[in-house]
C-alpha cells in the first residue's frame, strides 16, 4: 500500500511533510491499522466517566513530580547534623533521608512546590480512584464481561494506599515514623509469623538502618511499576470492551453512542489533564502539606498527638482507635486482639467490595453482558449494599480522626469512640434499609411519572367543583428512559422431588443463593415497570382516572 | 398610654422592647458586678497582701476556703506559689465558673495586673511555692529554637501537637493550643503544672530548657511567623489535609469535570 501511495504523490510532487513521516512510520510500526481501528472508537459524554481520568492524570502527575523528588532525596538513615536555613532545626541530629527532605523543602528551586504537588496529587489520586470505583459500583459497570476490569481497578487503589504509605513514610519526620511504628506494631500483632515478618522487614530491631531504603525501592520501583502496568491494561480492557453508557433513546447493548476519540475525545482529555494539572498545581501553590519541618525528625522516644496517617489509611487508624484493647495471654504468649481483629477487618472491609461483582452475580445467576448501566435505584439491594460499605469505611474515617473531632466540636473523645463503636455495627443497616427505601421510593415515582405524566403544577377547577391538577405525559424518549432496565426474576430453588417422586438434598448454598437472590429481585424488593398494555390502558381513557 | 398602647404593634416595637431590656440587664451587671476599684500605689509587701487578702475573700474564698486551705469546690492553695496565682487569674481561668465543663478553660481576665500582683502576693504569704518569673527567665530572645524544639517534642507535643496546636484529653479535656499564649503564662504553666498538665519544676526541666522551648514556641508560633508552602490549615496534620483534599481537591476537579462534559462538540442536529 505505500508503495502506491509513495509512486502517485512523486507523480504529483513531494507529500507534505507530515504525511511523509507519517508514511515513515506505518512502514515500520504499521500505524495505520491501529489508527483506522482505534482513532474512531466511540466514548460516551457524561462527567462521571471523567473520574477515571482525573485518577489516570494525577496518576501521571505523581510520576512526573517524583522522578524530580529523586534526584534529591538521599533513601539513607544515617545520622547527619542539620545545617540548611530552616533555622528551628539547625543543629539538629536527623537521618540522612530527613536532612535531604528539608533541602528539597528549603534549598531546592521548586523543590517545596514539586514535593506539595506530589503529595496533594497523591491524596486526590486516592480520592478520585475511590469515587471512580464507587461510580462503577453504583452504576453496575462491574458486571460481566468488567469483572476483571474492576479487580483490576480495586489492586490500583490498595496498591496506592500503600505507595502512598511507604511514600509519606520516606521523609523519617516524626508523624511518618510514628505511622511506620504504628505498622510494625500492626505486624507484630499477627501471631506466629508477626514478629518474623517485622524482623525481616526491618532488618532487625524497630527501627533500624534498613526501612527508608527499602520503603524506598517499595515507592518509587516496585509499588509504581505494577501500577503502571495495571493501569495499563485497565485502559487496554476499557478500550476492548468499550465504555459503558447510560440508558437512553438509540442506546443499546450493542452501540456506543457519544463523540470519537479522534479529534474530539483527544481534545478534550488532553485539555483535561491540563486542568487537572492546574487544579493541583493552584492547591499545592497556596496550600501546606505535610509541613515535615513543623513535626521535626523522628525519635522512638518521641510522638505527638494529632498523629494520624493520610486519609486513605484513616480508615485502618480508625479500626484501630476504636476497637476495645482485648488481649489474650496462653502460656506465655500474647494475642493482642485490639490490633489483631482492626487488621483482619481491614482486609475483610476491603476484600468484600473486590469480590462483590462476583457474588452478586452468583446471587442473581445474572451471566449476561451488560454495556447499558443501571440507574442506582433500579438496583436497590446492590446500591443499598453500596452504602452500607461506604458507611462502615466513613465510620472508619470518623473513629480514625476523633481526637481532632473532639476538640474542634468540643466533644468527648470517649463518647465520639463510643458513637463510633455503635455506629460500626448501627450504621451500616440503617444505611441498607434507608436507601432501599428510597431506591423503591424513587422506583414508585418513575413508574407514577411514566403512567401518568409529569405534574404540571397547573390546577384546574373542574364544573362540579373538583380540583384536579393537569399531568403532562412524557416524551417518548424520556419513556423509553424510564422503562428501559431490565428487571429479573429472583432464582428459585429446583425442583426438590425427581421424575421417580424421590425427594433430593436441596444443599444450603443453594437456599441460601434463593433467599439473597429473592433480596434482590423478589416482590417488594423491586417495584414493577410499568407494561405497555398498563400504559395503553390509562392513557387510553384520558380524563377517567 | 394611649399612644404607647397605639404603637406596641409597630414592627419596630419588638426591636426597641430588646434594646431596653439589654441595656437594663447590662447596667445592673455593671452596677453589681465586682469593681476594679482598689488602686494600690502602696508598694509595701504587707499592704499588698492586705489587699490580696481582700481580693481573695471577694472572688476566690467560696472555692478555695476564707484560709486559702480548699473545700468540696477546689483544692488547697496554700505553697502553689505566685507563679500559680498569676498563670491563672492572668489567663482568665481563674476565677471559674461553678458550672464550668470538663475543665476551666481561659477567659477574658478581669483583674488589672496590680490585683493579680495582689492575689499572688497573698497566696505566697500562705506558704513557699514558685515565684513570678521575671522577663530575664522567659524572653524568647535568649532562647536555643532548635534545642527548644527537641525539648518541645519529648516532654510536650504528646498532649499539645507537634506545634502547640492543642489536642484531645480523656472525657472532653483538652490541651489547649499554645498559639498566642503569653511567654510568661507558658513558663507559669510548665512551672506550676495547672489542671491535667504535669508540673515541670526546675530540677526536670531548668530555667534554660524552659527558655529554649518558649523561643522555639515563639519561631513556630507567633504571628511573626511566616508559613513555608502556604495556609497550614489549622497545623493538625493528615486530617485537615485529607478533607481539604476531599472538599477542594476533588470538589474542584469534579467541577470541571463536569464543566468539560457539558462542552461537548456540537454534532449537527438533525
Amino acid at each position: 500500500m505505500s508503495t502506491a501511495t509513495n509512486d502517485e504523490s512523486r507523480a504529483r510532487g513531494k507529500a507534505p511533510a507530515g504525511e511523509r513521516i507519517a508514511d515513515w512510520a506505518d512502514g515500520r510500526l504499521g500505524i495505520y491499522s491501529l489508527a483506522k481501528a482505534n482513532m474512531r472508537k466511540i466514548f460516551p459524554d457524561h462527567w462521571s466517566f471523567m473520574l477515571g481520568e482525573v485518577c489516570m492524570y494525577s496518576f501521571l502527575i505523581i510520576i512526573l513530580t517524583g522522578v524530580y523528588l529523586t534526584l534529591f532525596f538521599h533513601p539513607s538513615m544515617n545520622e547527619v547534623e542539620y545545617h540548611g536555613s530552616y533555622v528551628p532545626l539547625q543543629g539538629q541530629l536527623m537521618s540522612e533521608a530527613f536532612n535531604s527532605t528539608l533541602h528539597i523543602s528549603f534549598d531546592v528551586r521548586g523543590g517545596l512546590l514539586i514535593r506539595q504537588i506530589h503529595h496533594w496529587a497523591a491524596l486526590i489520586f486516592l480520592a478520585g480512584m475511590f469515587v471512580h470505583m464507587m461510580r462503577v459500583f453504583f452504576t453496575g459497570a462491574f458486571r460481566k464481561p468488567r469483572e476483571i476490569n474492576w479487580l483490576f481497578g480495586f489492586l490500583l487503589f490498595v496498591l496506592g494506599m500503600f505507595t502512598g504509605f511507604t511514600g509519606y513514610s520516606l521523609p523519617d519526620d516524626l508523624l511518618s515514623g510514628t505511622g511506620v511504628r504504628f505498622t510494625e506494631g500492626a505486624i507484630l500483632s499477627m501471631p506466629i509469623v508477626g514478629t518474623y515478618i517485622s524482623f525481616f522487614l526491618f532488618g532487625g530491631q524497630f527501627p533500624g538502618h534498613d526501612f527508608v531504603a527499602r520503603f524506598y525501592s517499595i515507592h518509587i520501583l516496585l509499588l509504581p511499576g505494577i501500577m503502571l502496568g495495571l493501569m495499563v491494561g485497565h485502559l487496554i480492557l476499557v478500550f476492548y470492551h468499550k465504555h459503558t453508557q447510560f440508558a437512553g433513546p438509540g442506546k443499546t447493548e450493542k452501540n456506543v453512542v457519544g463523540m470519537p476519540l479522534l479529534p474530539v475525545y483527544m481534545a478534550k482529555a488532553g485539555g483535561f489533564f491540563f486542568l487537572v494539572f492546574g487544579v493541583i498545581a493552584v492547591i499545592a501553590a497556596i496550600t501546606q502539606i505535610n509541613p515535615i519541618w513543623a513535626m521535626g525528625p523522628y525519635r522512638p522516644d518521641q510522638v505527638s498527638t494529632g498523629a494520624q496517617p493520610d486519609w486513605y489509611m484513616g480508615f485502618a487508624e480508625g479500626l484501630v482507635r476504636y476497637m476495645p484493647g482485648w488481649e489474650i495471654n496462653f502460656w506465655g504468649h500474647t494475642l493482642v486482639l485490639g490490633v489483631f481483629i482492626p487488621l483482619v477487618l481491614f482486609g475483610l472491609v476491603l476484600g468484600v467490595i473486590a469480590l462483590y461483582p462476583f457474588i452478586e452475580s452468583w446471587v442473581t445467576g445474572d451471566k449476561d453482558e451488560h454495556h447499558i448501566l443501571d440507574r442506582p435505584r433500579n438496583a436497590p439491594t446492590r446500591t443499598a449494599f453500596g452504602v452500607a460499605w461506604v458507611t462502615v469505611y466513613m465510620i472508619g474515617l470518623v473513629g480514625g480522626g476523633n481526637d481532632i473531632i473532639a476538640t474542634h466540636f468540643h466533644l468527648s473523645i470517649n463518647d465520639v469512640t463510643w458513637f463510633v463503636r455503635i455506629f460500626f455495627f448501627a450504621g451500616p443497616v440503617i444505611g441498607f434499609i434507608v436507601t432501599k427505601r428510597i431506591c423503591l421510593a424513587l422506583q414508585r415515582r418513575d413508574r407514577d411519572k411514566v403512567l401518568h405524566g409529569r405534574e404540571t403544577g397547573i390546577i384546574k377547577r373542574l364544573p362540579h367543583g373538583e380540583f384536579i391538577e393537569i399531568h403532562e405525559g412524557l416524551s417518548q424518549e424520556q419513556l423509553h428512559t424510564l422503562t428501559a432496565h431490565h428487571q429479573y426474576e429472583p432464582a428459585e430453588i429446583g425442583a426438590t422431588v425427581d421424575e421417580n417422586g424421590v425427594e433430593r438434598k436441596v444443599p444450603a448454598g443453594e437456599k441460601l443463593r434463593a433467599k439473597l437472590s429473592n433480596a434482590y429481585y423478589g416482590e417488594d424488593n423491586q417495584i414493577p415497570k410499568p407494561t405497555v398494555e398498563e400504559y395503553k390502558e390509562i392513557t387510553s381513557g384520558h380524563g377517567h382516572h | 398610654m394611649k399612644k404607647l398602647s397605639a404603637r406596641r404593634r409597630h414592627p419596630l416595637a419588638a426591636l426597641v422592647v430588646l434594646l431596653l431590656a439589654l441595656a437594663a440587664t447590662g447596667g445592673l451587671y455593671a452596677a453589681f458586678a465586682p469593681a476594679g476599684a482598689a488602686q494600690a500605689d502602696e508598694t509595701s509587701q504587707s499592704l499588698k497582701i492586705e489587699q490580696g487578702k481582700k481580693l481573695y475573700e471577694v472572688g476566690c474564698a467560696s472555692c478555695h476556703g476564707t484560709g486559702g486551705q480548699g473545700s468540696s469546690n477546689g483544692p488547697s492553695l496554700v505553697g502553689v506559689g505566685a507563679a500559680a496565682v498569676d498563670f491563672q487569674v492572668g489567663t482568665g481561668r481563674m476565677p471559674a465558673a461553678t458550672t464550668e465543663g470538663p475543665q476551666v478553660v481561659a477567659k477574658k481576665n478581669i483583674y488589672t495586673q496590680d490585683q493579680i500582683d495582689q492575689l499572688a502576693a497573698y497566696i505566697a504569704s500562705l506558704g513557699a511555692g514558685p515565684s513570678v518569673p521575671t522577663k530575664q527567665d522567659y524572653d524568647p530572645a535568649g532562647g536555643d529554637i532548635a534545642k527548644g524544639g527537641e525539648l518541645f517534642r519529648t516532654n510536650c507535643a504528646q498532649c499539645h501537637n507537634f506545634t502547640g496546636k492543642g489536642g484531645a484529653l480523656t472525657k472532653g479535656k483538652f490541651a489547649p493550643t499554645l498559639e498566642g499564649v503569653a511567654p510568661q503564662h507558658i513558663y507559669e504553666a510548665m512551672q506550676t503544672g495547672p489542671q491535667n498538665m504535669p508540673s515541670f519544676p526546675d530540677t526536670t526541666l531548668t530555667q534554660k530548657n524552659k527558655q529554649d522551648i518558649i523561643a522555639y514556641l515563639h519561631a513556630i508560633d507567633s504571628p511573626e511567623t511566616t508559613q513555608p508552602g502556604g495556609m497550614d490549615l489549622g497545623g493538625l496534620g493528615p486530617v485537615t489535609e485529607g478533607l481539604f483534599a476531599w472538599i477542594f481537591g476533588l470538589g474542584a476537579l469534579i467541577a470541571v469535570a463536569v464543566w468539560v462534559a457539558a462542552r461537548t462538540a456540537k454534532a449537527k442536529k438533525s
